[in-house]
């Protein structure tokens, strides 16, 4: 009985756990192994006898120093993150009083105020970049930092409105009813209690909203011209494959390099950010 | 310290729910008064109108001289004790107290004394570090409590604070939140389904139903003299026994007839009873009331029938039997031996009738 249990459990949990981890994980594997690579294991064929496709013989850092010394990929690196950083206070700080509003406040309209925002997050970029474009132009704010800080919000806002109403609506009332007894404004209860009280849901949104707005790629392409005014992911695409060249080397390093800091960001806040998805607020 | 008057208080929803209708309340200065009722009947909209959490529709109310309708909460002076507690969950057990006294911009050593002076009243010294998910049911009670009267408000407001406690624990807030109350002598408002509560707490019980007030008084005039069906029926426990009977009159007396049952209306309410001659009428019976027939029973006050149910509860003996067509329970010593479907006879005290119009259920 307990055998079969524990064939049981092998076969229906770790195994498709060890499966999904592979499949989830064997792109970052292939990334870091190839960043490390030099060109000439690289461009080494499958039938040659020495080839070693999953592992580096001789580990070179020869990519990451192309990769710095010929591209301006220091500079995408900074307009990334400024980028990102800039757009994800934006929407979150709007977020945050649009959720708690459509949350709270009772008004004529509020339902399908709500959907209607919702409504906009599901517009698809690639739609909504051609009348983007013709705005961003005629306030001449292309290639510019603000074309992307400006732009990014316009589905950050949604996003962020969205997931912070509902969390939101799970802080019982009461909370801000005593606050408001005790003496605090409506807008004091909300800055004072449930803002603080919404740590976790806020920093979830804020998590998202800087990985989105990190990995976008439309409108960074389109708005932005300049080699060193590009963000990681359109400047690594559009400066390391030339014509039909791939320097693969480099794409690597450039995407290691760039991923580096949404980890960073995620696994300081995992905690904050799992109970903020799953968890809800006792009073 | 503060009277609060409550004139013709009336809530509408805007979905045309008629939540509160007409109520109209005396508070006197010191007093602690309990709204209690079943769930809906409008006691804890109307507790959220004098917090000015709910707006009025129509009606007034006063605490002292001020009309307060329009205030904001925060300008009431009114403290609320809220169902889950509602303590702030980042803030420890110091700052969930200090809170009202930091917004209303009390000096930091004034309130670091109340904080202390209020957290010994409650003896909840030991946890003013604490946060609140640290905390057991009992102790969030406590600091929710604490909380209140902090602030010295004017009035303070219970919105069922003791049902989310289990049973042992409820008891002893029970007698806690009375002796605090009895110490610092400060108008209450308190909000509970639970009609023994209402009794251990209320100098004065209001008991509500469909929105309404249907009787104001002290638990003992409640229990004794209840103003309708209603009221009779929802204080006490085990509850009130209700027969429906007919009223005759024969030999000069008259007579309440049911299925088995012909019981003589005693002498002092021979008078109101005369009215529903020929009628129908609801005959109230609380359960202590009734007890085995002695020798001294008259007999046209008793009855025969064959017990259902024994409860023994230790101090009492709970009967449950039928009679007149109703379930019905007796309260009786624990010395008295009977067994289920067991005949046995019954007399009840001819003084603890009740008689309720039919209709309308008020009290004749």
């Amino acid at each position: 009985m307990l055998i079969e249990r524990k064939w049981k459990r092998w076969f229906y949990f770790y195994l498709p756990m060890a499966l999904f981890i592979v499949f989830t994980l064997f792109p970052f594997y292939w990334m870091a192994v190839t960043a490390f690579r030099p060109d000439a294991e690289l461009y080494r064929t499958w039938r040659q006898a020495n080839a070693t496709p999953f592992w580096t013989l001789h580990p070179t850092l020869e990519n990451f120093r192309g990769l710095l010394q010929t591209t301006a990929f220091p500079h995408w690196l900074w307009n990334t993150m400024l980028i990102a950083t800039v757009s994800t206070l934006i929407s979150l700080t709007c977020g945050m009083f649009a959720g708690y509003a459509l949350a709270r406040l009772k008004f004529r309209g509020s339902e399908f105020l709500g959907t209607a925002i919702f409504i906009t997050y599901l517009v698809p970029q690639t739609l909504l970049f051609i009348p983007l474009a013709d705005i961003i132009r005629d306030m001449h704010l292309g290639n510019t930092p603000w074309a992307l800080m400006l732009t990014y919000p316009t589905f950050l806002i949604p996003f962020c409105t969205w997931l912070l109403m509902g969390y939101f609506k799970t802080i019982p009332k009461e909370l801000e009813e005593c606050a408001r007894i005790d003496g605090a404004t409506r807008f004091g209860a909300m800055v004072r209690i449930i803002f603080p009280v919404a740590i976790p849901g806020i920093l979830s949104a804020g998590i998202f909203a800087f990985t989105l707005s990190w990995n976008e790629f439309i409108y960074a392409l389109i708005f932005m011209s300049s080699a060193e005014l590009k963000t990681v992911p359109v400047g690594v695409v559009s400066e390391l494959i030339r014509g039909d060249i791939f320097f693969w080397g480099q794409l690597m390093a450039g995407a290691l390099l760039g991923s580096i800091p949404v980890a960073l960001v995620y696994s300081f806040f995992v905690e904050y950010y799992v109970t903020g998805l799953t968890g809800s607020v006792k009073g | 310290m503060a009277n609060v008057s409550i004139r013709n208080l009336n809530k509408n929803y805007e979905n045309g729910f008629h939540a509160v209708k007409d109520v109209n309340l005396e508070i006197r200065d010191k007093e602690f008064v309990v709204l209690v009722g079943p769930s809906g009947c409008g006691k804890t909209t109307t507790l959220r109108m004098v917090a000015g959490l709910e707006e009025i529709t129509s009606g007034q109310i006063r605490i002292g001289a001020r009309v307060i309708n329009d205030l904001p909460p925060m300008d009431r002076d009114i403290a609320m004790v809220f169902q889950n507690y509602a303590l702030y969950p980042h803030k420890s057990v110091y700052q969930n107290m200090a809170f009202g006294l930091q917004m209303r911009k009390y000096p930091a050593d004034e309130i670091r004394k109340r904080v202390r002076d209020t957290a010994e009243i409650l003896g909840i010294e030991s946890l003013l570090e604490r946060k609140p998910r640290q905390l057991s049911g009992g102790q969030r009670q406590r600091v929710a409590v604490g909380r209140a009267i902090v602030r010295h408000p004017q009035v303070f407001l219970f919105d069922e604070p003791l049902s989310n406690l289990d049973a042992m624990l409820r008891v002893q807030m029970r007698v806690e939140l009375k002796s605090l109350h009895e110490r610092l002598e400060t108008t209450a408002i308190y909000v509970t389904h639970d009609q023994v509560e209402a009794m251990t707490l209320g100098d004065r019980v209001v008991v509500m139903k469909d929105g309404r007030v249907q009787q104001v008084g002290e638990p003992l005039e409640l229990y004794g003299s209840p103003a309708n069906k209603f009221v009779a029926g929802f204080i006490g426990s085990p509850a009130m026994n209700f027969v429906n009977v007919s009223i005759s009159d024969s030999g000069g007396s008259l007579w309440a007839n049911a299925e088995g049952l012909r019981l003589k209306v005693p002498p002092e309410l021979v008078e109101r009873v005369r009215t529903q001659v020929g009628g129908r009428t609801t005959l109230g019976v609380r359960p202590e009331a009734l007890h085995p027939r002695t020798g001294a029973d008259p007999a046209e006050c008793c009855f025969e029938t064959t017990v259902n149910v024994v409860e023994p509860l230790g101090n009492e003996i709970l009967i449950n039997f039928r009679a007149g067509g109703a379930p019905m329970v007796a309260r009786v010593d624990p010395a008295v031996r009977v067994k289920a479907h067991e005949t046995i006879r019954l007399a009840l005290d001819p003084k603890r009738l009740h008689f309720f119009d039919e209709a309308s259920g008020t009290a004749i």
